[in-house]
Formats: C-alpha cells, sequence, structure tokens
C-alpha cells in the first residue's frame, strides 16, 4: 500500500507550514496521476489509489457523524461510487475535492437511511414475537419447494447472498465473513437474486 | 483495512475497463444550447421571421426580456452541468439568477407599459403555455440524458437548474416567433408555463437524476 500521506493529522500539517502545503499538493497531484492512469485501463494504479482513498474516506465518514460501526459501509459504498464515477474525473482538477463530495454524499446517504430504517423498525419486544428467527428455527426451514428450488438454480454469488443475508439471517458484515464477499458485492448480488427470483417465481405462476 | 474493503478493492480492480472522461461542462453545455437553435431554427421555416423581429423591434424591453431569458437558459445549463460533476461546488447554483433578474425585471417593465396604456386584454393565452411545455419537453429529454452521462450527486438542485435552463430557452425559442404583447395575461401565462416545467422536472429530478 502507498504511503497514508492523505491519513496525516490537521495539526501535524499546520505545525508543518509551507511544506505541509507542498506535501498535500504533490498527494493530490499523485493521486491524479493514479486516476488519470486508472481511466486509461492501469490496473495496478487504481489498486494503489482505491487503497490510498480508504484513510481519506474513513476521516470523511468520521467528520459527517457515521458511526464507527458503519464506517466500513460508507468506505465501500464511496468505493463504488468512485468507480461509477471516475469518468467525471478531470486530471487538471483537484483529485481530493472530488473525493471529497463522494465520499461526503455517501456518507450523508448513509445516515439518512439508518434514520429511515430505525423510525421503521419496530419495538425489539414485538419484533421477538413476530421475527421467525426468534424460534430458533432457519427461516430456510419453512421455504416451499418451488421457492426453495429457485434460489438453489441461482448463480453461486447471488444464492449465496440470499442464503446469508435472508435465509439465515446474518448481517452484511457476518456475510461477508461467512462468504470472503464484499458487503458491496454481497448487495449486489442480493438484489439481482431478488429481481431473478421475482422474474421466474412470477413467470411460474403466471 | 477490513478484509471485506480489500475484498471490494480487488473486484472493482478486476471489473476495470478503460473510461472516456466526459465533456467539460462548457461544451457540454453548449451542446445542448445547440439542440434549442436546432429548434429554433425549425420553427423559422414554418413563421413569418420578419413580422415576429418588427414587433420585437418596437419596445427596447422586448429585447432586454429576451436577453434575460437567453442569459437565464445559458447560465442555467452552464450551472446544471457543473453541479452534475463531483467536486464542484453547489454555488454554482445561483449563477442564473443575474439573467433571471434581467428577464424578470424586462417583462415587469413591459406588461406595466401596457398596462398603462391598454389595460387587461382580458385573453387566455394558453397556445403560450402549451408551446413553452412542448418545447421544453424534447429539451428536458435532451438535459436529462446529458447529466445522467455526469454524475449528480445533488440530484434535486441539479433538476430544478436543469428545468430553468429548459424552460428559459424554450421561452427564448418562443418569444423569437411569437412575442408577448407584454399584457399582463400573456406574461402570467409565460410564468406559469415556466412555473410548470421548473416544477415538473424538479419534483421528478430525485427519480430521473440519482446515481
Amino acid at each position: 500500500m502507498h504511503a497514508g500521506v492523505l491519513s496525516l493529522a490537521p495539526g501535524a500539517l499546520r505545525a508543518a507550514g509551507t511544506s505541509s502545503v507542498d506535501t498535500r499538493d504533490q498527494t493530490d497531484r499523485r493521486l491524479g496521476g493514479l486516476m488519470a492512469s486508472a481511466q486509461a485501463g492501469d490496473r495496478a494504479a487504481y489498486d494503489a489509489l482505491l487503497r490510498d482513498c480508504v484513510p481519506f474516506i474513513r476521516a470523511a465518514a468520521r467528520r459527517r457523524g457515521v458511526p464507527a460501526d458503519a464506517v466500513d459501509d460508507a468506505v465501500q459504498e464511496t468505493l463504488l461510487t468512485v468507480h461509477r464515477a471516475r469518468h467525471t474525473y478531470d486530471p487538471a482538477r483537484s483529485f481530493q475535492a472530488w473525493l471529497r463530495t463522494i465520499a461526503d454524499r455517501r456518507a450523508v446517504d448513509l445516515l439518512r437511511r439508518q434514520g429511515r430504517q430505525r423510525s421503521r423498525e419496530v419495538h425489539d419486544d414485538i419484533a421477538y414475537e413476530t421475527h421467525p428467527a426468534a424460534t430458533g428455527e432457519p427461516v430456510a426451514a419453512g421455504l416451499d419447494g418451488g421457492l426453495r428450488r429457485a434460489v438453489e438454480s441461482l448463480p453461486e454469488g447471488q444464492r449465496q447472498a440470499v442464503e446469508e443475508l435472508t435465509l439465515n439471517d446474518r448481517s452484511l458484515a457476518e456475510a461477508s465473513q461467512v462468504t470472503g464477499r464484499s458487503t458491496g458485492a454481497l448487495k449486489v448480488n442480493l438484489h439481482r437474486a431478488l429481481k431473478t427470483l421475482r422474474a421466474r417465481l412470477t413467470g411460474e405462476e403466471g | 483495512m477490513a478484509r471485506s474493503t480489500d475484498n471490494l478493492i480487488r473486484e472493482l480492480g478486476d471489473g476495470l475497463t478503460p473510461v472516456r472522461r466526459i465533456a467539460e461542462p462548457n461544451r457540454l453545455a453548449l451542446l445542448w444550447l445547440g439542440c434549442s437553435v436546432l429548434i429554433a431554427a425549425g420553427l423559422a421555416v414554418v413563421f413569418d421571421m420578419r413580422a415576429a423581429m418588427a414587433r420585437l423591434g418596437s419596445a427596447a424591453d422586448m429585447w432586454l426580456a429576451v436577453l434575460g431569458s437567453l442569459l437565464t437558459a445559458a447560465f442555467a445549463a452552464k450551472a446544471a452541468f457543473e453541479l452534475a460533476m463531483p467536486g464542484r461546488s453547489r454555488l454554482w447554483a445561483l449563477l442564473p439568477l443575474p439573467g433571471l433578474l434581467l428577464w424578470i425585471g424586462a417583462s415587469g417593465m413591459g406588461c406595466l407599459r401596457t398596462w398603462a396604456t391598454v389595460g387587461w386584454d382580458g385573453h387566455i393565452h394558453s397556445e403560450c403555455l402549451m408551446s413553452i411545455v412542448g418545447i421544453s419537453a424534447p429539451l428536458a429529454v435532451a438535459m436529462v440524458v446529458m447529466l445522467r452521462r455526469a454524475f449528480p450527486l445533488y440530484p434535486a438542485l441539479t433538476a430544478l437548474v436543469a428545468g430553468l435552463a429548459c424552460a428559459a430557452a424554450s421561452a427564448t425559442v418562443l418569444s423569437l416567433f411569437h412575442p408577448a404583447d407584454a399584457a399582463a395575461t400573456d406574461l402570467a401565462f409565460h410564468a406559469l408555463a415556466v412555473a410548470i416545467v421548473t416544477a415538473v422536472l424538479a419534483a421528478s429530478g430525485r427519480r430521473l437524476l440519482r446515481r
């Protein structure tokens, strides 16, 4: 991994005076150069760039008030956005300003989503009474044959996402540990799996 | 670094393909304004341009109003494309304001002048409303397609400014062929049409432009 110049404490930057500004500019230029290479398809530059972005995104998420247990989610969503938005970076401009806007927006989106989820969640007591998993019996055991077959016929990644996140009731972090896949990949796979299942099941029934 | 973040970086690297950098906002705005010019050129074939120019020439504040709407369209388009690029300031949203003030001010002056001499004309100018909405539709489609090629991180604000650009451009095109006679009802319908176009795009922006 490249030296994490981005993770220097602000105090350290101030103490170093003008030279720290130079360092920051150099870092910005270096990262901008890596992104320019990545835009041209340079895998090694892209890998180095994304790794250097992580401490910067973490700092942005914490600054925005993202709770410690959700910082990794904010980091991964920002990295996914960086990937999808990489054609909008102009190497003549500051890379850090570009990344900061994306990191800030994704942190705000995550906080809003968490707020909405909290407002929709029922009280724990009720949840325990009504949640099927409260009996200790996995949801998977109650699946009827048609749905079970449909899930089993999904591609490997999608099947794992459905089984771990939905049937075995694991959190994203736990499912990620079990499968060795990133939370971002699990989310994408779950979304695709649900779409496939919906199409197959409605097709069968209709 | 968390193991899953490490895996994600590897997966993103696996999926890396060369990309073509998006054009600068100035170029995108010019390209989009070119669409408006094409529509204007199409209408010029149908309408009597000389009669329209003669009516426009009869009052200086009418030209000022057209200049105002033109500046609003150009600056709002530039602002919308700036807002659609990560890393650019949200203050770009204020760029169309001077043009908008000129547009509103000059139209208001014309309205007052005609009000003093002619009074309320009593007509319902629904054709203006339909024309502005009708010309805005293809411009809005072009704008949304181009904005989605970028990456608007503030979809609602971007759509609001984009809606203003579409409404102002179509009002400019319309005023060249059917100059408002500055009667209060005419201007009210112009304002209503601009408000409808801007509001519709702003309301649907979050869904249309969310990335």
